[in-house]
């Protein structure tokens, strides 16, 4: 997928000036915020379990090399195909070679945050096969040509009616008159409308939240149960996952699951947690005849060992976003790749390169909200601090910025000079600002008054306020 | 984290270093007159170490670490010789208690940043917590919104202590906020960096404010106040803005912040 990162500040005052992204937004804080505080709360050991989840994904992580090849080994034995890809474009070769290999036309596709990060679908089309989404999230957004907004509601931007106009735009087989302006009636049609596609398909890809070293097998989480059926109808089934969606046993899959869905929507779990191992065997009833699985690679193997490894302990619960200020003022599209929010903000630069993806790290306060929710105790405002010191050191932030440092230094580490300074600057604004107790213009300061005002200091520093009225020495 | 689980009431008069921070020390004097007569009530011995400047956290949010560990430094320097170290901040009371991480690798002056973390305190927390103080002599008619800083909510679990010391102060009732754990917007140099985005955090964080009809908002972070306060202003709203200390140390009576000097 290409990236609009570095447009970020204007894909940001885009998204503050578009109305129809307030009512979604607000109802994300409410919704998603509240229940998850509640799922947890129900939950004695959650806590317990976040350090279980962490302890786990480290484990993986310093024995990844042995996970996998356990996982590979356990999937050829299911009578599966590993496939391992280096990158975004050997893993689109490899899936168009699985389609072609099946003289397939059209594929349906479970969600799948890896086909967004390898732009799977647009590929796809461009080689006569037509790829269609089948959660109703995903549906929507490929309908209206765009990407995901979050990476566990993907269409959490759209308004009904918006979705209503896709509808009416692309199923024009159906009766122009008819109602859909109820959430009931854009489901039964996109239900109607899916339920064929996911006949015709030759081929069923599926992202995976987890991969079980010990049996092979994948799992993928739905509300819809979408993935039941991209994955059991076709003949062929073809799995997508990033190699740090690893564990080691079932058991821990279910650790995980546990922490997953009450992080993501405050569910104990979610509608279906489905297991994928090999394709159908002899006695079978259903299942595809062909299993394979995609390993993606893309980067994260250079994260390991590196202060940015905690990262690949993500489960993609989306979380963080739901908690993030930020991502609450401007939604997913601004950050302008696929991830959004605080961990888009850390994994983006790690992927398509920290000068790409420069203002990611930069948009946030710091609140440490995201940090305080994140089921697998990601340090996500330490890992952002880290991309912000790669910056610095790599001459990235503006000049009047590295000037500004090195002021701020120069004074900074002379108290007798920040003492005239500050002395200075506290008289200076007083006098500007006597008469009403603030500013509503400053020069070098635009930024700050376009949208407030200065309140002005109370006069004299405290500083030499204090030393006047003691009369202490200096200590 | 260095604070103790169990917290005992501190040795009799503790020598107190007191970090005023910059904002404070430039905008609001007031909190550190405030702070100075809470400790001095609570029962320590206060310090104010001339060679005080910023606690270093614009240029450590800014990635830049040679700048921070030299700041460090010098804060150490400046405080380690004291029983406690106490800011009107838990934003500069978080950036003291980084020390150790803006020092990593340097065995020598990570041991001492370590030291002085342990002893760093934000202002109610210390009273609340360290000094167990309960003798708030203040009177303050009217509601108050509280709005908790991230850093002191999160980093160094500031809540209830505030709310101790205000539940002390005759005629006052504290109200929360909607949103209660959402930012306001401030960020140090994200409030200009992304100023649209502030805005809009700013903007809701108002209406919550609003929405509570206090009349009077306080928070412990001069950062986050200016923030408010300066947006509180702009669309002409009559709300007043002070740090927690100025109530807590019966010093409510100077202007709001924000506000000009004048008849009341």
């Amino acid at each position: 997928m290409q990236s609009t990162t570095r447009q970020f500040k204007d894909n940001a005052r885009a998204a503050l000036n578009d109305a129809t992204l307030r009512q979604p937004l607000q109802k994300l804080k409410v919704g998603f915020r509240v229940r998850r505080a509640q799922a947890a709360e129900k939950l004695p050991e959650f806590e317990t379990l976040r350090d279980q989840g962490r302890d786990l994904k480290n484990h993986v992580l310093e024995n990844l090399d042995f996970y996998l090849e356990t996982f590979a080994t356990a999937v050829e034995a299911s009578g599966g195909v590993v496939h391992w890809a280096r990158d975004a474009a050997e893993a689109r070769e490899i899936v168009l070679s699985i389609c072609r290999d099946h003289n397939a036309r059209t594929v349906t596709k479970g969600k799948s945050m890896i086909s967004e990060e390898i732009g799977l679908n647009a590929y796809l089309a461009d080689h006569d096969i037509t790829p269609v989404e089948t959660d109703l999230g995903e549906y929507i957004i490929q309908l209206r040509n765009e990407p995901p907004s979050h990476i566990i509601a993907p269409a959490i931007h759209v308004q009904k009616e918006m979705v209503a106009d896709a509808f009416r735009a692309t199923h024009t087989h159906l009766p122009a008159d008819r109602p859909l302006s109820e959430p009931r009636q854009l489901l039964d049609e996109a239900r109607a409308v899916l339920r064929d596609k996911f006949l015709a398909a030759d081929v069923g890809i599926t992202g995976a939240n987890f991969l079980i070293a010990e049996t092979g097998s994948t799992v993928i989480v739905t509300n819809e149960g979408n993935g039941d059926l991209t994955q059991l109808l076709p003949k062929v089934h073809v799995v997508l996952a990033s190699l740090e969606k690893i564990v080691p046993t079932l058991e821990d899959a279910a650790l995980l699951l546990r922490l997953l869905a009450r992080s993501a929507t405050g569910q104990e779990a979610s509608s279906y947690t489905s297991f994928s191992t090999g394709p159908r065997r002899p006695g079978d009833p259903d299942g595809p005849e062909h299993f394979h699985v995609v390993l993606l690679d893309n980067g994260r193997s250079r994260l390991l060992g590196t202060e940015f490894e905690e990262m690949l302990r993500c489960i993609r619960c989306g979380a963080c976003m739901n908690h993030c200020p930020v991502y609450g003022a401007i939604g997913g599209h601004a950050y302008g790749w696929v991830y959004p929010g605080p961990i888009g903000s850390v994994l983006t630069p790690a992927l398509i390169g920290i000068e790409e993806a420069a203002p990611l790290p930069n948009a946030s306060t710091l609140c440490g909200r995201c940090e305080a929710v994140c089921p697998m105790r990601i340090p996500l405002p330490k890992l952002l601090r880290h991309w912000r010191e790669q910056e610095f050191s790599r001459h990235l932030p503006p000049g009047r910025t590295r000037l500004g440092l090195r002021v701020y230094r120069w004074f900074a580490t002379r108290p007798a000079l920040w003492r005239l300074a500050t002395r200075a600057a506290a008289l200076g604004l007083r006098m500007m600002g006597r008469k009403t107790g603030f500013l509503t213009r400053l020069p070098f300061a635009e930024d700050w008054t376009r949208h407030r005002v200065m309140p002005v200091p109370q006069g004299q520093t405290f500083m030499a306020r204090y030393r006047a009225e003691t009369d202490t020495p200096e200590i | 984290m260095p604070q103790a689980p169990f917290p005992t009431k501190a040795a009799s008069q503790p020598h107190v270093g007191l970090f005023v921070t910059c904002l404070a020390d430039v905008y609001r004097p007031g909190v550190g007159f405030a702070s100075l007569k809470l400790l001095k009530q609570a029962g320590c011995r206060v310090s104010v170490p001339d060679a005080q400047t910023c606690c270093g956290q614009p240029a450590w949010n800014s990635g830049d670490r040679p700048t921070t560990q030299a700041i460090a430094k010098a804060t150490i320097a400046a405080f380690e010789t004291f029983d406690y170290v106490v800011l009107p901040s838990g934003s500069c009371g978080g950036m003291l208690r980084d020390y150790p991480a803006v020092l990593d690798g340097d065995a020598h002056w990570q041991g001492r940043a370590t030291a002085l973390a342990e002893k760093t305190w934000e202002l109610t927390s210390f009273l609340a917590d360290v000094m167990r103080f309960e003798g708030i002599s203040a009177r303050l008619d009217g509601a108050v919104a509280y709005h908790d800083s991230c850093t002191g909510l999160r980093r160094l679990k500031i809540k209830a202590q505030p709310r101790a010391l205000l539940a002390q102060v005759k005629g006052l009732t504290v109200r929360d906020l909607p949103n209660p754990e959402e930012c306001c917007g401030f960020g140090g140099t994200f409030c200009v960096k992304y100023g649209d985005i502030s805005n809009q955090m700013v903007s809701d964080k108002v209406a919550d404010i609003l929405a509570t009809g206090a009349d009077t908002l306080l928070a412990g972070d001069v950062g986050c106040l200016l923030n408010m306060a300066g947006k509180l202003k702009k669309i002409g709203s009559p709300v007043k803005v002070r740090h927690v200390a100025e109530v807590l140390a019966d010093m409510a009576d100077q202007p709001a912040i924000g506000e000009a000097e004048g008849p009341r």
